[in-house]
C-alpha cells in the first residue's frame, strides 16, 4: 500500500481492540523465564562452543604481534582467531570503523581476538592468556580541547550543517532580553540489560545467526556484506532481545566473531560480549558542547534564536544532532543553528534513544528556563507564546498535528504546576529543599517502509509474520491488536512471529518509528485479506463489516471461517509512503513536569514526582505506550543526575565500563510516574493515525530535572550530569 | 579436587601477568609488549560432582569448579530463565532464591550449592499457572524487554518475605515497629535489580498488589 493521502474512517477507528489497555501477549513467557534470548537457544542449537572476545588494551595504534602459545595450551581451547590473520573486514551499515580484522586499532576494547573453547570457563581463562604487543600512537580524546576548531559538519541526512533565517546577530543585539548559555552533555551508554550476543551456525554455505538485533534486515545485509556472502544465504532470528536503545541497531562484533568462529570450527559458536567490553567495544551517545543564544521581547516572544552543537566522533562517524528540535520547536524570525564535528579517537559514537533530541533538549530546555527567569515569566507560558503551527524555517509547511500547547496546559494542571514556589531555593520541608521544573518534549515521527505477512487459516486463526522486532516496545501485542481489529476477531485468534529474516522485512525498531509503521503494514495486509474474504463470500469488499468472527453486509451475515473452505488466505503487503512527510512536518509532543527534593545539608537529590503529558496520535496500546514513556522518563533521570562515561583523556577510553561505575537509575531513584496521553489522531502520519512515542518520553526530561534542581536550590548547573561536586558548595546557607 | 595442576599458577606468575597489564595501561606513547614469561601456566581443569536441587528436582552434574551457579543453570541444565546481565554482581538479572534467600547466582559457584534448595523463575510458576507475583507483573506491565524480569520477580518474592520476617533495611524508619511493605521500603530493597527499560514504577505497583493480597 502506498500511503499518499490521509485516510478517512477505517475499521481501526472502532477501537474495539486497538487502543484498549492490553497486557502483553508474550508476557506470560517473559515472566516465567520461557522467552529465549540470543544466547539461550538450546531449543534450536545443540552443544555449541563458547567464544570469548579479547578487546584491545590500547585506544590507538597497531597490534604488532600475538603470542598464543600459552592460551592455546589451556584445556578446552578449540581455536583462537586473531585480528591480524585477515584484512580489516568491510563495514556494516552504520559502522564507522571495522568490527574485526587488520592490525590497526581505532578504539579501546576493539575486538582483536576470539578464543573458542568447549566451555565458557575455559574460553574465558584462555582469553586471559592471550599475549598481545602493541605500538601505541597518540590521538585526540578530549572534546573540550578541540571543540573551538571543530569544522562545521557536512550536510548529511540529518539536515544542513548551518541553517540561517533572517539576521540573527542584528536581532540578538537589539533584543531587550538576552540569554547566552553553554551547556555540556557527557558521553552516555545504552547499558541495556542483555549484552550483545549471538549464536552462529553454518550449514554448508548457509549461515544462521540467532542474535540480539533491533534491525533484522539491516543486520542481514550487513553480515552478508562484511563476510562476502549472498544475503539469501544468511538468516537472522531474534524473537526476543533484552533491550537495545540503539546499541543493537547495527551489526556488532559478537555477530561477526560468532560467525567467523563457527566457520572455523564447523560447530555452532555462541558469543556474548562480557559486560565490561560493552561500553568501549560498542557504541555510545557522544558528548556535546552546546551554545544557545536567545533574544526576546519583554512579552517573551523570541526574536532571535541560535543553537550550535559541537560533538566528536571517529573519522567517518556522524554528528550528535543536538540542534534537530531547535529547527522546529519555537517560532522566531531570526534564526541560526549549526553543528560542528570534531575528530575524536574514542569508541564509536552512534545513535542512542532519541539521538539528537535527548542531548539537544537537555540544553535547549535548560536555556529556555533561564530565559523565563530573565523575563520573570512562567516557563510554561514562555513555551506557549513561542509555539508555532508551521515549520519555522519553512512557514508554508504545516505540522500534521501539533498539540504542544494542550500538552503543556493539561500537564500543568494535572501536576499542580500553579501551586509551585517560584522563588529559587524558597521552599523547605524539614531537611529537604523542594523544587519544581518543567520542559517540553519533542521528537519527530518518521514514516518508513515496512512489510508483513498475514495468514488467515483454519476457522479464523490469524498469523502475523514479519522480521519486525520487539525490544520491549510491545510490538507483539500491537500487531496482534491490529490484525484482530481489522478482521473482527478476538485477540486470542492472532499469533505473531517476529524477528525472523525469512519473513517480510519490516521497518525495525529505531527512531520511535516501529509501532506506527509496523502496525500500518499489518493494516495494509489485512485490507487485502478482507477483500479476498469478502469476495469469496459474495460481499462487496467496500461495504463488508468484519465483527465478532463474522462478515456482515446489510442484513446478511456469514461466519468468517466460511471464506476459508477454499483454502487459507496469505497476503504479503507493505506500507510505503508518498510525499506527506515533505508536505507536513510530523512530530510528537510532550510536557514534562518534575518535583525534586534536595537535601539541604548533603545535596542528595530525590525525584519525588514525575508527570508527562504526551501527544503522539493514536495510542495503540495504552499499557505498553505508557511503559515506553515511563521507561524513557527513567532514562532521563539518569541522564540528568548520574549517567556519564568518564573519559580518560590521556589514553582515550571510557573508564567506568561496567554497571557499578556507569550509574543508571535504580528502584530507589524512581518514584511513581504519571503519564497522560491526549486523545488525538494523526491521519497524515500513518493509516493507523499513530505516531511514535518510545523516544518522546525521554526528550526534555533531563532539563525538567535540572530546572527543578535550580528551583529547589537557586544553583544553575549547565554541565550534565548534575552530580554533587557541581553544586554542593553553592547550596543555600542552612539557617 | 584430585587434580593438583589446578593450583599450579604461582603467585609470581599472577603478579607478572598483572604487572604486564598495568604497564599496557600506563606507559604513554610507547610500544608496549606483553611478556609471555609464564609459559608453564597451563592449568588443568578441576571438576567436581555436585547435586543441585532446582525447583524441587535433583540434578547430578560434574562441573568445572569455576562454573557459577548461573552458568550451571543456563548452560548445563538449560534453564535459561535466569539471566546474565553482567556476570559481576552489578545488575541482579541472575537473582535466584536459595534456601529462601535471594542471591546473585553469578557470584556463587555451583559446587557450593550441594544440598541447597534452589528456586528459579521457572520454579515459581508456568505460563499456564503463574505465581501471583508473575501474574502481577503481567497485569501492571512490570517489564518491557523482559531480560531483567526473572531477577526482578525472584527478588520481589524474596523481598516481601524479608519484610514479613522483619528484616530491616537502610530506609527502615522505626526498627521497633512492625515492618511495613511501604513503597520506599520495597524500592530500597529492590535496588540491586536494575531495569534499564525503566519499569520501576510499574514493578512497585505489582509488588504493592501482591503485598496487599498477602497482608
Ligand atoms: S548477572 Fe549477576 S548480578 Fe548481573
Ligand atoms: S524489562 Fe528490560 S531491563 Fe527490565
Amino acid at each position: 500500500m502506498k500511503y499518499v493521502e490521509p485516510v478517512g474512517e477505517t475499521p481501526i477507528d472502532r477501537q474495539r481492540v486497538v487502543g484498549r489497555p492490553t497486557p502483553r501477549i508474550e508476557g506470560p513467557l517473559k515472566v516465567t523465564g520461557r522467552a529465549h534470548y540470543a544466547y539461550e537457544r538450546h531449543d534450536v542449537v545443540e552443544d555449541p562452543l563458547y567464544g570469548f572476545v579479547v578487546g584491545s588494551a590500547i585506544a590507538q595504534g597497531r597490534v604488532t604481534g600475538f603470542d598464543l602459545a600459552e592460551a592455546k595450551a589451556q584445556p578446552g581451547v578449540v581455536e583462537i582467531l586473531t585480528t591480524t590473520e585477515m584484512e580489516a573486514l568491510p563495514l556494516g551499515l552504520g559502522n564507522s570503523t571495522t568490527l574485526f580484522g587488520g592490525d590497526v586499532i581505532h578504539h579501546y576494547h576493539q575486538a582483536i581476538a576470539l578464543v573458542v573453547a568447549r566451555s565458557f570457563e575455559e574460553a574465558r581463562a584462555a582469553a586471559s592468556r592471550v599475549r598481545v604487543s602493541y605500538a601505541r600512537t597518540p590521538g585526540h580524546h578530549d572534546l573540550a580541547s578541540i571543540a573551538d576548531t571543530a569544522p562545521f559538519a557536512k550536510d548529511g541526512d540529518k539536515g544542513p550543517d548551518v541553517s540561517a533565517l533572517g539576521d540573527f546577530e542584528a536581532a540578538y543585539a537589539k533584543a531587550p532580553v538576552r540569554i547566552d548559555a553553554t551547556y555540556t552533555t557527557p558521553d552516555e551508554s545504552h547499558a541495556m540489560m542483555e549484552p550483545h550476543a549471538t549464536t552462529a551456525h553454518w550449514q554448508g554455505d548457509k549461515l544462521t545467526l540467532w542474535t540480539s538485533n533491533q534491525m533484522i534486515s539491516w543486520g542481514k545485509d550487513s553480515i552478508a556484506n562484511v563476510l562476502g556472502l549472498k544475503p539469501e544465504n544468511v538468516r537472522l532470528d531474534c524473537p526476543y532481545l533484552g533491550g537495545g536503545f540503539g546499541a543493537k541497531l547495527f551489526l556488532r562484533a559478537d555477530a561477526v566473531l560468532a560467525a567467523l568462529g563457527s566457520k572455523r570450527t564447523q560447530r555452532p559458536v555462541k558469543v556474548m560480549l562480557s559486560r565490561p567490553l560493552v561500553f568501549n567495544n560498542t557504541t555510545h551517545r557522544p558528548a556535546t558542547i552546546q551554545r544557545l543564544r536567545f533574544g526576546a521581547d519583554k512579552d517573551g516572544r523570541m526574536t532571535a534564536f541560535s543553537h550550535v552543537c559541537t560533538s566528536g566522533n571517529l573519522p567517518g562517524g556522524d554528528i550528535e544532532n543536538g540542534v534537530s528540535q531547535s529547527r522546529l520547536l519555537y517560532a522566531a524570525p531570526n534564526r541560526y543553528t549549526a553543528h560542528r564535528l570534531a575528530e575524536l579517537d574514542l569508541p564509536e559514537g552512534a545513535s542512542m534513544r532519541a539521538p539528537g533530541e535527548a542531548a539537544g533538549m537537555m540544553a535547549l530546555e535548560g536555556a529556555m528556563d533561564e530565559l523565563a527567569e530573565a523575563l520573570g515569566m512562567d516557563p510554561v507560558e514562555l513555551r506557549i507564546v513561542n509555539d508555532t503551527q508551521v515549520d519555522p524555517e519553512n512557514p508554508e509547511r504545516k505540522f500534521s498535528n501539533r498539540k504542544l500547547v494542550e500538552c503543556l496546559r493539561r500537564g500543568a494542571e494535572a501536576f499542580g504546576w500553579d501551586a509551585r514556589n517560584t522563588t529559587p531555593g524558597g521552599r523547605r520541608e524539614g531537611r529537604w529543599l523542594i523544587g519544581h521544573g518543567m520542559a517540553v518534549g519533542f521528537r519527530n515521527s518518521i514514516p518508513r517502509k515496512s512489510a508483513a505477512r498475514v495468514r488467515l487459516s483454519g476457522n479464523g486463526q490469524v498469523t502475523v509474520e514479519t522480521d519486525m522486532t520487539d525490544i520491549g516496545t510491545g510490538t507483539y501485542t500491537i500487531l496482534a491488536q491490529t490484525a484482530a481489529e481489522m478482521l473482527g476477531l478476538p485477540l486470542e485468534a492472532v499469533s505473531v512471529t517476529l524477528g525472523d529474516s525469512d519473513h517480510p522485512a519490516a521497518c525495525g525498531s529505531g527512531g520511535q518509528w516501529g509501532a506506527a509503521n509496523s502496525t500500518s503494514s499489518v493494516y495494509a495486509a489485512c485490507v487485502k485479506v478482507r477483500e479476498t474474504v469478502a469476495t469469496r463470500l459474495g460481499f462487496d469488499p467496500a461495504k463488508a463489516d468484519f465483527s465478532d468472527g463474522s462478515v456482515h453486509q446489510g442484513s446478511e451475515s456469514r461466519p468468517l471461517a466460511d471464506a476459508l473452505g477454499a483454502g487459507e488466505i496469505v497476503v504479503d503487503e507493505s506500507i510505503e509512503y508518498g510525499d506527506l512527510a515533505e508536505k507536513f512536518q510530523q512530530s510528537t509532543f510532550a510536557g514534562h513536569f518534575v518535583e525534586l527534593a534536595v537535601d539541604a545539608y548533603t545535596g542528595e537529590t530525590q525525584v519525588r514526582r514525575m508527570l508527562a503529558c504526551c501527544e503522539a496520535g493514536r495510542i495503540l496500546n495504552p499499557v505498553s505506550a505508557r511503559s515506553q514513556v515511563i521507561g524513557a522518563m527513567t532514562m532521563g533521570v539518569g541522564a540528568a543526575l548520574t549517567e556519564e562515561l568518564a573519559v580518560d583523556t590521556r589514553y582515550g577510553f571510557f573508564v567506568n565500563h561496567d554497571l557499578a561505575g556507569y550509574e543508571v537509575p535504580v528502584h530507589a531513584d524512581i518514584p511513581h510516574q504519571e503519564v497522560i496521553f491526549l486523545e488525538e489522531l494523526d491521519p497524515v502520519a500513518s493509516p493507523m493515525k499513530a505516531k511514535g512515542v518510545g523516544e518522546l518520553g525521554l526528550c526534555g526530561v533531563g532539563a525538567a530535572v535540572a530546572n527543578a534542581l535550580y528551583n529547589a536550590t537557586g544553583v544553575r548547573v549547565r554541565e550534565y550530569p548534575l552530580t554533587l561536586d557541581k553544586y554542593l558548595d553553592k547550596l543555600p546557607a542552612i539557617a | 579436587m584430585d587434580e593438583p595442576g589446578y593450583f599450579a599458577v604461582s603467585r609470581r606468575g599472577v603478579l607478572q601477568s598483572g604487572a604486564a597489564g598495568f604497564a599496557a595501561g600506563t606507559v604513554p606513547g610507547a610500544s608496549v609488549a606483553f611478556a609471555a614469561e609464564n609459559k608453564a601456566g597451563a592449568i588443568a581443569v578441576s571438576r567436581m560432582p555436585v547435586r543441585l536441587e532446582v525447583n524441587g528436582e535433583g540434578h547430578d552434574l560434574t562441573l568445572d569448579t569455576r562454573t557459577t551457579l548461573l552458568d550451571a543453570l543456563r548452560e548445563h541444565l538449560h534453564m535459561t530463565g535466569t539471566k546474565k546481565g553482567c556476570d559481576h554482581g552489578q545488575c541482579g538479572a541472575c537473582t535466584v532464591i536459595v534456601n529462601g534467600e535471594r542471591i546473585n547466582s553469578c557470584l556463587s559457584l555451583a559446587v557450593m550449592h550441594e544440598g541447597d534448595a534452589i528456586t528459579t523463575i521457572e520454579g515459581l510458576g508456568t505460563p499456564e499457572a503463574m505465581h501471583p507475583m508473575q501474574a502481577a507483573f503481567v497485569k501492571h506491565d512490570g517489564y518491557q524487554c523482559g531480560y531483567c524480569t526473572p531477577g526482578q520477580i525472584c527478588s520481589a518474592v524474596a523481598v516481601l518475605k524479608e519484610i514479613a520476617a522483619g528484616v530491616p533495611s537502610h530506609v527502615t524508619e522505626d526498627l521497633g515497629a512492625p515492618m511495613q511493605a511501604s513503597n520506599m521500603e520495597m524500592r530500597e530493597r529492590m535496588s540491586g535489580n536494575i531495569c534499564r527499560c525503566g519499569a520501576y514504577s510499574n514493578i512497585a505497583e505489582a509488588m504493592a498488589q501482591v503485598a496487599g493480597e498477602s497482608a
